[in-house]
């Protein structure tokens, strides 16, 4: 510091007042960081905890017993759970074809840029519409145009268990159908992204050894992109696998077991919202350890959809 | 067109400059009928096919919002109550789920913001890679991915069945923090990315003139990436206010104005809440007024949105 003749080009020692404040806001923003970790770790723990009571009377059995009556204080959230892996399932099998489908014509240039464009813009803002308009479309416009069509598939189909009762109203196939209109737009975008990332000298050079636009499409582009398309449809089975409003608006929220798509069904995410707020004693219990076993469902998705994403992507 | 000319041009030549012309002609004219001339074809329709089957449902939705929403958009359904349901035609208007939707998505947003500006501060600024910051990353990509209704249950669990804040149980507090538990990894993230795109040689250039890491971060870096991370937080916005299943059991509804500082301790309406719970009801005039805020909820959300990309352009 004071060296004699050095002193004009001397470091500055810091004051004690920007250290503090340096070392303070550093802390808070470690603090913060901190909070992500502490709301995870408080999330597992309360519904945990939560679910204790109910996990110990009914075990893993909970998760195959198809009976949840609260007259007689008996749970078992097999239907719940059937119905949730099956509407997600279900829904983003059909949603994959359409949502890569659009993706592609997004952005590979087989159409004006400009129509391609708006259309990338429409998809991107349609994602905006909450759920719950999507559920109160669903129960007003959808579902009784969709009756006669799943009427028709009862006649014709009745003798396989899926199509074994006649469509009353609201129901599993609605509820697939909507959460393909919920999810499209997650794939999109995500689909679209990774085949934007797709370098373009790859696209030039497949074009120059002759290959037709589908086959440097089909060959070439598509496996590039794949890590991203498959973690954006893990990450949309994941937002379905949760999703609340809208299923639980058109599902039915029966508590009756039932292999036909056409019958009402259940989510957990449905039967949480419908139950969570009235419920009391052993109830809640059920609920929270239907919460729980919904948790540890996506959470596995997710996990799997971020290892894919790191160990999948081709580094170009 | 261009191209067909140019490969014209290359053709003739070709042709001009060799005797077996024939051959030539096979292997460079286009021929409309040739086998991958007709798959190629086929997989665009169906492409076309993928993508209106796509859209058309959510551009359905939005013009079924739009008509019948707009429909008995008035004064009066801006500043009026919503009427208990019941047997009259008059179901008031949706006044406090307008100002509830905005006074909860406020209280979330006060929550979110800064925990995730500053976590996301950490991660990009001062994190080294470590196993601290590579948890804290992986945390947040996980809780993006908990579904809304569990963070409902974790609230539900954790305040308002406790009653911690006040001895008040559902409220509109309880209602904000569920909210921001959903936009608090969206604001992380788009801190942390918008800070990274940041060059290095501004933030050395800061230090390097005697600054410190807290002016450098407050004064240099972060309003060098304000508009991503403003993006990404107005997004976050409105996804939080579209949310149902958070809410239901945690700010429940309410018939009255919240008005005063006594009541974010009570129960508040939300647009999102009143769809829900008025599209169930079996009453048309409800049934009305759920279209009706679906309309005005839409509106600002697709608002928000537009000037969230409008913001997110200027800085390219």
């Amino acid at each position: 510091m004071s060296n004699g003749n050095s002193a004009k080009f001397a470091l500055r020692e810091r004051p004690a007042a920007e250290r503090f404040v340096d070392e303070g806001f550093r802390n808070v923003a470690v603090a913060m960081a901190s909070i992500v970790a502490v709301v995870l770790l408080g999330i597992f723990l309360v519904i945990l905890s939560g679910s204790l009571e109910s996990m110990g009377r009914y075990g893993l059995n909970f998760l195959f017993i198809s009976e949840w009556n609260p007259v007689t204080d008996k749970y078992g959230a097999f239907t719940a759970i059937y119905g949730t892996l099956v509407s997600s399932l279900a829904a983003i099998i059909i949603a994959i074809p359409l949502g890569v489908g659009t993706a592609i014509f997004i952005t590979e240039d087989i159409f004006p840029s400009t129509a391609r464009y708006i259309l990338g813009m429409t998809v991107e803002l349609l994602a905006a519409i909450p759920s719950v308009v999507l559920g109160l479309w669903a129960i007003f416009v959808m579902e009784p145009f969709l009756r006669p069509i799943l009427n028709e598939l009862h006649t014709k189909f009745g003798w396989i268990p899926f199509f074994s009762t006649a469509p009353i109203g609201p129901g599993m196939a609605p509820a697939i159908l909507i959460l393909v209109i919920m999810i499209l737009p997650i794939i999109t975008s995500i689909s679209r992204d990774s085949l934007i990332q797709v370098p373009q000298r790859l696209r030039e050079a497949a074009y120059g050894i002759g290959a037709t636009r589908w086959t440097a499409i089909l060959k070439i582009i598509l496996p590039a992109a794949i890590s991203g398309i498959a973690g954006g449809v893990l990450l949309a089975l994941g937002r379905a696998l949760g999703e609340t409003m809208a299923v639980t608006m058109i599902i039915g929220n029966s508590l009756n077991f039932s292999w036909s798509i056409l019958a009402p069904g259940n989510t957990i995410s449905a039967m949480l919202a419908n139950q969570f707020g009235e419920a009391d004693g052993s109830q809640v219990s059920s609920l929270m350890y239907a919460a729980f076993v919904l948790m540890i469902i996506t959470l596995g998705v997710n996990i799997i959809a971020q290892w894919i994403v790191k160990k999948l992507s081709l580094k170009y | 067109m261009d191209s067909k000319e140019t490969q014209f041009k290359v053709l003739s030549f070709i042709m001009y400059k060799s005797k077996n012309t024939k051959s030539l002609k096979n292997i460079l004219l286009y021929d409309p009928t040739s086998y991958s001339s007709i798959i190629n074809k086929l997989l665009t329709l169906i492409v076309t096919i993928f993508t209106a089957t796509a859209i058309l449902p959510l551009i359905l939705v939005l013009s079924y919002v739009v008509i019948r929403g707009s429909e008995q958009l008035n004064l009066n359904l801006l500043t009026q109550l919503p009427q208990p349901p019941g047997d009259d035609l008059y179901s008031g208007g949706i006044g406090n789920a307008i100002c509830g939707t905005f006074i909860v998505t406020g209280i979330a947003a006060t929550i979110a913001i800064p925990i995730g500006i500053g976590g996301g501060i950490y991660l990009a600024e001062y994190s080294k890679q470590g196993h601290f910051s590579k948890f804290i990353r992986f945390g947040t990509n996980i809780l993006a991915g908990v579904p809304s209704i569990i963070s409902g249950v974790f609230v539900y669990g954790t305040i308002v069945s406790t009653k911690i804040i006040f001895g008040s149980n559902f409220s509109a507090l309880a209602g904000g923090i569920a909210l921001s538990i959903l936009m608090l990894p969206t604001v992380i993230k788009t801190t942390d990315e918008g800070l990274k795109l940041v060059s290095d040689d501004l933030r050395k250039g800061s230090l390097s003139v005697g600054a410190s890491r807290f002016i450098t971060i407050t004064k240099v870096t972060l309003p060098a990436a304000i508009n991503p991370i403003s993006t990404g937080i107005l997004l976050s916005i409105a996804r939080a206010a579209g949310e149902t299943a958070p809410l239901i059991f945690t700010a429940l509804f309410s018939f009255y104005w919240s008005n005063s500082p006594q009541s974010l301790l009570e129960p508040i309406a939300s647009l999102s809440v009143l769809i829900y719970n008025f599209a169930l009801e079996p009453y048309q005039a409800q049934n009305e007024l759920a279209w009706a805020a679906s309309f005005i909820l839409v509106f600002i959300l697709l608002l928000l949105n537009i000037f969230a990309r409008w913001l997110g352009r200027l800085s390219r």
